[in-house]
């Protein structure tokens, strides 16, 4: 079992003809991803590698295939609309890999998502795995290996650091998800944790945050009230500077507000494990699940 | 992306914000010439990219020409948070009746635009949200319909009992939030919006920062750029698309994504290091790239050893590695590099390195170890 895919996930890919979409469609398909069409528009009749067929618009390839998944590759000053056509044509389950959205975009998109019942990952995101079931994005499928953890996480690379040492050390995932690091993102910390511990394969919880906002705070109160599940949690940023930005505009330190300190201590004080070093996860999760048994 | 005070007051006039009129001088000479223009007295302010110009004394009046000459040529000698000053704006100076502060900004709790009202404005706006919260009220804004007139007249009713000018602010705010929204905001600000004795309700100051994802869609936005104003080696990292930040320590950190480059920083002082930097080469890297980056970090003097930490998932470690290998060619090194290298095409950039005498690590842990020891000398780790 995994949260947001699996198996039976029927996936669109919008931008499948791009420089990154075209690249990561192979990807995922050879990692065994159903994907079911594709969409460029301009190009509806075609076909993507000889196989998967390629649709004008988002609503034709949802009726001709009945893909309940998209994934979002098309350049920022579309992705907005991109996100929304895939609402309006009815799509549960958006991931928006897009980097560089504007936020103001993102204040009108949230709410026309929400109002029509599905569920945004993104954008600024890497995707999300089911290891050995389904590929969804940019997440590399060899660093990661089935297994009991559920893995949920503001960043990209630093998501992969993570599930390559949680693999090198014989612990694997049931689904790894990066929720992305803007300001404005369709699906939070708490969104993942809630489906964690409703998903019976998963035993625990990796939470990876960094500096700015107070999502992992909120995120440290929910795990303390509604979850069962051991949590492990990582912070990036301790060594930030107070008020400057480190590339993602979601990693703003204003005063106190958000700082690696107080997040971290939000988690001891929620019963989250506290890593230290990324490294750290790893003894982490093994005592955590030791004691669950 | 910041911009100036005049240059957020040009986008505001142009939705009919009521702003005294002003012009900007680089030199002495020229604010006296400014002030003589308008024959009365004058403020001269800081054009600068750091909060707190006033109590930095960036903002001073002069009541003759010869008084504008004399201050203007103090402020264009000061640095202020670092920055130093290289503009002042010259405008006739306004009575004020009272000060308030209106502004917005994008609010991720809530995913709007908030806007905040508060009728005690001035340079006390943060220790006003500290310690009277009540003082400051903030009212979220559904970004399909805008500031609608009934909730432009709430917040003006917050600010004044007059109603003209409860009228006039609330018209101010429906013309600051459709500036803020036409020109890719990510906060607007007047601070202060005045009223004068005679009853009229003026913006005495503008603020404006712009989302750095609207720049490339607006490109008479980008155009304002004040690059001068900004530190150097941060610019040129910009116009190489890395993302660098300047820091005191000793370990110059190459890394790639924002997240690992921050727990990268994390683990250099973990183990007894001072991160240099912090520096995001970005997703699909090509080596211009890493020949950028390395000779951004190896000017400052107190870097005593590099640290590369990529995990390749679009990025491709080879690129990396024939960045590093040509960057080193045209530029030696005089301080020592520690590569870790996993990911993508892993197996080629050992090669590449191998063939030039260079070696790459697999472990972070081990990999920032080595470079905290050899930049302390040992001492550390």
């Amino acid at each position: 079992m995994s949260i947001f895919i699996d198996k039976n996930t029927r996936l669109l890919i919008q931008g499948i003809t791009g420089r990154d979409g075209s690249f990561h469609a192979k990807q995922m398909m050879e990692y065994g991803t159903q994907v079911v069409a594709g969409v460029t528009p301009g190009k509806g009749g075609q076909r993507f590698e000889n196989q998967v067929p390629i649709f004008n618009t988002v609503a034709q390839a949802v009726k001709e295939t009945g893909a309940n998944a998209t994934v979002i590759y098309v350049p920022p000053p579309f992705a907005a609309d991109a996100i929304m056509e895939a609402a309006d044509a009815g799509i549960p389950f958006i991931v928006a890999i897009t980097e560089g959205v504007p936020v103001l975009d993102m204040t009108r998109v949230y709410p026309f998502v929400k109002e029509r019942g599905a569920r945004l990952l993104g954008p600024n995101c890497p995707g999300l795995i089911s290891p050995g079931a389904s590929n969804v994005g940019i997440i590399p499928g060899r660093i990661c290996t089935p297994g009991p953890v559920g893995l949920v996480s503001r960043s990209g690379t630093l998501t992969y650091e993570v599930v390559y040492q949680l693999t090198r050390a014989g612990i694997g995932q049931t689904t790894c998800v990066g929720i992305g690091g803007d300001p404005i993102n369709g699906t939070n910390f708490i969104d993942c944790l809630a489906a964690f511990e409703r998903d019976s394969a998963t035993t625990a919880v990796v939470m990876i945050g960094e500096i700015g906002g107070t999502d992992e705070q909120e995120a440290a109160r929910f795990i303390k009230d509604k979850m069962k599940k051991p949590v492990v949690g990582f912070i990036a940023g301790q060594t930030a500077p107070p008020g400057r930005r480190m590339g993602h505009a979601g990693a703003i330190i204003s005063g106190s507000a958000g700082t690696a300190a107080e997040k971290m201590q939000a988690f001891q004080e929620n019963g989250v494990g506290v890593a230290k070093r990324p490294i750290d996860v790893v003894d982490l999760l093994k005592r955590a699940m030791r004691q669950e048994r | 992306m910041n911009i100036h005070e005049y240059q957020a007051k040009e986008i505001f006039r142009k939705y009919g914000i009521p702003i005294p009129p002003g012009d900007v001088a680089t030199t002495a000479e020229e604010a006296e010439a400014i002030a003589r223009k308008y024959a009365t007295t004058v403020v001269v302010k800081a054009q600068v990219h750091a909060g707190g110009r006033g109590k930095a004394g960036g903002v001073k009046l002069a009541k003759t020409p010869a008084e504008a000459r004399e201050v203007a040529a103090k402020i264009l000698q000061l640095t202020i948070k670092g920055l130093p000053v290289q503009r002042v704006l010259v405008t006739p100076a306004a009575d004020i009746a009272s000060e308030a502060y209106v502004g917005i900004i994008v609010d991720r709790a809530s995913k709007k635009p908030v806007f905040m009202a508060s009728p005690a404005g001035g340079i006390d706006i943060e220790e006003v949200a500290a310690k009277t919260p009540d003082k400051i009220l903030r009212h979220p804004i559904d970004p399909r319909y805008g500031l609608r007139a009934y909730e432009a007249m709430q917040l003006a009713f917050f600010l004044y009992s007059d109603i003209k000018q409860v009228r006039a602010a609330a018209k101010i705010l429906q013309q600051l939030y459709t500036a803020f929204s036409e020109n890719g905001g990510s906060l607007a600000e007047i601070n202060p919006l005045v009223t004068t004795p005679t009853g009229d309700v003026v913006a005495l100051d503008a603020k404006m920062v712009i989302d750095d994802n609207e720049l490339e869609r607006r490109p008479d936005i980008a155009a304002l750029r004040d690059e001068s104003a900004e530190d150097p080696s941060e610019v040129e990292a910009r116009q190489a698309s890395l993302t660098f930040i300047k820091l005191d320590g000793n370990v110059g950190c190459v890394v790639n994504g924002a997240g690992l480059a921050m727990a990268t920083m994390d683990l250099v002082k973990y183990y007894g290091g001072e991160p240099a930097n912090f520096l995001d080469i970005g997703g699909s890297s090509n080596p211009e790239k890493v020949v950028a980056a390395l000779r951004i970090i190896t000017r400052e003097p107190h870097v005593r050893a590099i640290l590369f930490n990529i995990f390749g998932g679009i990025t491709r470690t080879d690129d990396v590695a024939n960045g590093i290998v040509s960057a080193i060619a045209e530029n030696p090194l005089k301080i020592p590099l520690v590569i870790r290298l996993t990911g993508t095409n892993e197996e080629i950039a050992v090669k590449i390195l191998e063939k030039n005498g260079m070696s790459a690590m697999t472990d972070m842990d081990e990999a920032v170890k080595k470079a905290v020891a050899l930049a302390t000398g040992g001492k550390a780790a």
